[in-house]
Formats: C-alpha cells, structure tokens, sequence
C-alpha cells in the first residue's frame, strides 16, 4: 500500500469526509415529496426518501432521531436541510446536525405547503450546493477516518476467500489507526463465543453478549423457522446450509488481531479508534444506513451470490470471489478475488488489492453501487408505530 | 487443481470450488496445514456446496471452521452432498 494520505473533505468538527453531498433529508414520510421537489429543481442536491417518521415513540422514535441526525452529520455531507410535517421534531433534528458545524436549515409544511416549502428550501438549497461545490480538498490521513464492513448474499466463497480478505484488510487498516465499524447481530449466531473473545475487555464483553442475547431471545420468541431468511434463499442457493455455518464465515471480516473496543447501539457514533460493534440488523442496506448514520464515510461489501446494495451518501465497495458472480454480475463488483479459489492469490494479496480500491474511492472513483445509482436509505424500525 | 477447500483439519465437510460430478474422486486443500486429501464424490456437488469428507450419523453435529454448524437430519455418506436436506441449525 503506497502511503496513507488521501484528499478529502475536513469539516468544519474536524472530521474527514470522501465525498461531498449536499442532502435534503425529509424527517417523515409525509414529507419526502417536498424534499424530492428540491432535489429535482437543484443540481447537486440528493433527497432521502424513507417510509417512517409519524407516531414513533420510545426507542423507536429515539433511533429515528439518532439516524436521521447521525446521517445528516456524517463528514461526506457538506450540507443538510430538513424538511417535515411540523416544525418542532424538525428542529430537533437541524439542532442536532447544527452541532457539527456544518451548514443546515429546516422547513416545515404545516402553515405553508408544499409548493411555498419547495421554494424556500430550493433557494436554501441553491446556497449550500454553491457553499459546497467551492469546498477544496485537503490532504487528509486515513487514520481519520471511519468506515464500516458487511457481507450480504453471502455464500460460502464468502468465508472461503473475500470475508478473510476483509478480515486481513481491517486488521491492517486498525494497525494505521482507522475506526472499523462491524455488525449483522444475529449474524454472529454460532460464532459469538468467537466475537466474545475478541472483546478489548471484560466489561466490553458483558454488553456484547447482553446485545446479542436480547437479539437472538427476540428471534427465538417468534417461534419460526427462518431457514429462507437467514440464511437467506441466496445463501441456501450458494452452499450456505445454517446460520452457524453463515456466522462463522462472516465473522473472518474482523480479522485476526484488531481486539473490540466497546458496543455501540445501533445508528451511534463510536467513542475512540479501533474496531467496533454496532447492533444491527443484517439485512444490507438497513445495516450500511445505520454505519452510515454512526459515522462511517466508506462501507466494504463482501459478496458471495451478488448483492447490490448501495448507500446514498457513502460509496459502497463490493467485493466477491465468486467466479459465477464475479463473470456474470461484473458491473456490481469492483474488487475481483476469484483467484483465491484458484490458489492464485493469497490473503495477504486479496487485503492489498482491498486497499488500493480503498484508497483509490478515497481519492474519488466512484464505485460500482455509486455508478448504478444505489442509493438505498433504510431506516431500522424497532417496533409498531402508536 | 484442488476441486474444493477444507478451512479446518477437524472439519467434516469441505467446500467446492468448482462443480464436482458425481463418481469423481477430488482432492481438496486443507487450508489449515496445507495438507491435501481426497475423496469421492457420490452426488454431483456445484461450487460454493458442500462434500462430507466421512460417514456421519443421523443426530450428529457437522463440524466447520474446526466448530459445530448444526446437526445432521438424516444419514451422510463420504462423498455425499451435505445441505439443508439433511443439516439444520441447532441454534433456532
């Protein structure tokens, strides 16, 4: 890997952003409209439409606003402006990315409607897309940086080859001093002893196994079988026959060395370097929204049959070594390991070839997701709305 | 070439990494000391699918990685395809 300096964004908190997007983010359900409005009437602008948002309570609603202030304070957003249905949750979330410093304003739609909301933030708009687009790129290190890893449509190439390349990847990238975000709860079924073990210390340990017990006694009290859902169809159609069998694949992607320094809820933003858990689900872009929301400006996304997800305000990295996958679904994949399964490659080959698309998406190549316009946004809902 | 990977010597299935017919004797990689072993396959086995590499009895636990992945629903023979026809989870 040739150095560890890249040009990025410093915001005005001092954190480092890879991209610069300028976000008009609806707070409810209701209000996606106006803020899709915007985004078709101003260049440079991304609206981000989401489903929630009306009647939420506890914490649900508390996760509502973790995510929804954590993704407008991400360091790959320039700006932000809001738009809901009324304006007191509105401006709890504009105070809540205005502690970053960073250009953001809310509207809301009760008292106005639409058409005037879609004029006044469009000139708001018009402001911060010109406040942005003059923003120069800095030197910056890596070692600023946070970014997050998940696998989805595993198979089992997955634990096989690119989740161990991942795992090689992130062991040297916490050696530089990268904060590393991990996941997918129920995901670890089978392999949380594994995880546990890994914790920085006994304290660390006590609340992972807290979350992944609560996780996995909410699965167990359904009382289903979820064979076809995890594993998912796509994993059982790739050779992935149990859900311990998943867990101990996807948990090769936090390596061998890099010890857990503490367990964050989901959509929260880490407290120091290293790796850390978060508690999600495991479902792609529900999981890659929440990284996102914790702070993370770059997700790798391991695949074994071909998921495609993407993120609208962090590139998404896609990496398989499935040659079926790899041939038949190149346009998904930016970084090609299928020579693991042929011994052509090594693990330490693989994790280098994960970084050199790491630094060259630091630098600004858009990756696959990005190319093909992935912009999932999916928030996590805890439970029935009131 | 090595037609599927072992990750564990303790392990009792390997992983193709090519589709096996049935009827071929294949030889796998054991990752973990690089040691190479054979066997033949009984059913035809696609990439990413799984070969048993013994005799494993009804009720018994699979073992992958060096560690369990469920228990077995019906009787597996060396060389067989071993899926969710006959391995569930032990956890859910």
């Amino acid at each position: 890997m040739t150095g560890t300096k890249f040009m990025g964004y410093r915001r005005e908190n001092g954190s480092v952003g890879v991209r610069n997007r300028v976000v008009i983010l609806p707070l409810d359900d209701l209000s996606n409209a106006a803020a899709e409005g915007v985004a078709k009437l101003i260049d440079g602008t991304i609206a981000l439409p989401h489903p929630y948002g009306r009647l939420q309570f506890g914490e649900d609603l508390e996760l509502l606003f973790r995510t929804l202030i954590g993704t407008g304070s991400n360091p790959n957003v320039a700006a932000c402006i809001v738009i809901g249905i009324e304006p007191n949750w509105t401006n709890r979330v504009v105070e809540g990315i205005a502690k970053t410093g960073k250009p953001v304003a809310g509207f809301a739609i009760e008292r106005y409607g639409d058409l005037k909301v879609i004029e006044m933030a469009s000139r708001k708009a018009i402001e911060f897309v010109q406040y942005a687009t003059e923003l120069q790129k800095e030197e910056c290190d890596i070692s600023e940086l946070v970014v997050s890893i998940k696998c989805g449509e595993s198979d089992t190439t997955s634990g096989l080859a690119s989740n161990p390349s991942i795992g090689n990847a992130v062991d040297r990238l916490v050696d530089m001093g990268v904060t590393v975000l991990f996941g997918e709860t129920s995901e670890l079924t089978g392999g949380e002893h594994l995880v546990a073990a890994r914790c920085a210390t006994p304290e660390v340990r006590e609340q992972f196994m807290q979350s992944f017990k609560s996780y996995s006694d909410f699965i167990i009290s359904q009382g289903v079988d979820l064979c076809g859902s995890q594993p998912t169809e796509g994993n059982i159609a790739g050779g992935l026959t149990t859900i311990e069998e998943k867990a101990l694949g996807n948990i090769q992607k936090i390596g061998k060395r890099a010890m857990i320094q503490g367990v964050l809820q989901p959509a929260e933003a880490p407290k120091g370097k290293g790796l850390w858990y978060m508690e999600t689900s495991s479902a792609g872009a529900e999981a890659v929204t929440l990284f996102a929301a914790g702070g993370s400006v770059l997700h790798f996304f391991t695949t074994g049959q071909g998921n495609i997800v993407g993120n609208p305000i962090i590139p998404v990295i896609k990496i398989s070594a499935n040659p079926v996958t790899v041939s038949t679904m190149s346009e998904h994949i930016d970084v090609d390991l299928t020579g693991l399964l042929r011994r052509e490659m090594d693990l330490d080959g693989a994790g280098t070839a994960i970084l050199d698309m790491f630094i060259r998406t630091l630098n600004g190549r858009y990756t696959c997701a990005e190319a093909l316009s992935h912009k999932e946004f999916i928030l996590t809902k805890l439970y029935r709305s009131a | 070439m090595e037609k599927f990977f072992v990750h564990d010597k303790r392990d009792t299935v390997g992983v193709a990494v090519a589709d096996i017919q049935a009827g071929e004797t294949v030889t796998g990689w054991v990752m973990e000391d690089n040691s190479i072993v054979s066997v033949k396959a009984l059913s035809d086995i696609k990439l990413g699918h799984k070969i048993a590499l013994k005799d494993i009895a009804k009720g018994e636990t699979v073992i992958k990685y060096g560690e369990p992945i469920g228990k077995t629903v019906a009787p597996i023979a060396k060389g067989e395809h071993v899926h969710v026809h006959n391995l569930k989870t032990a956890r859910w």
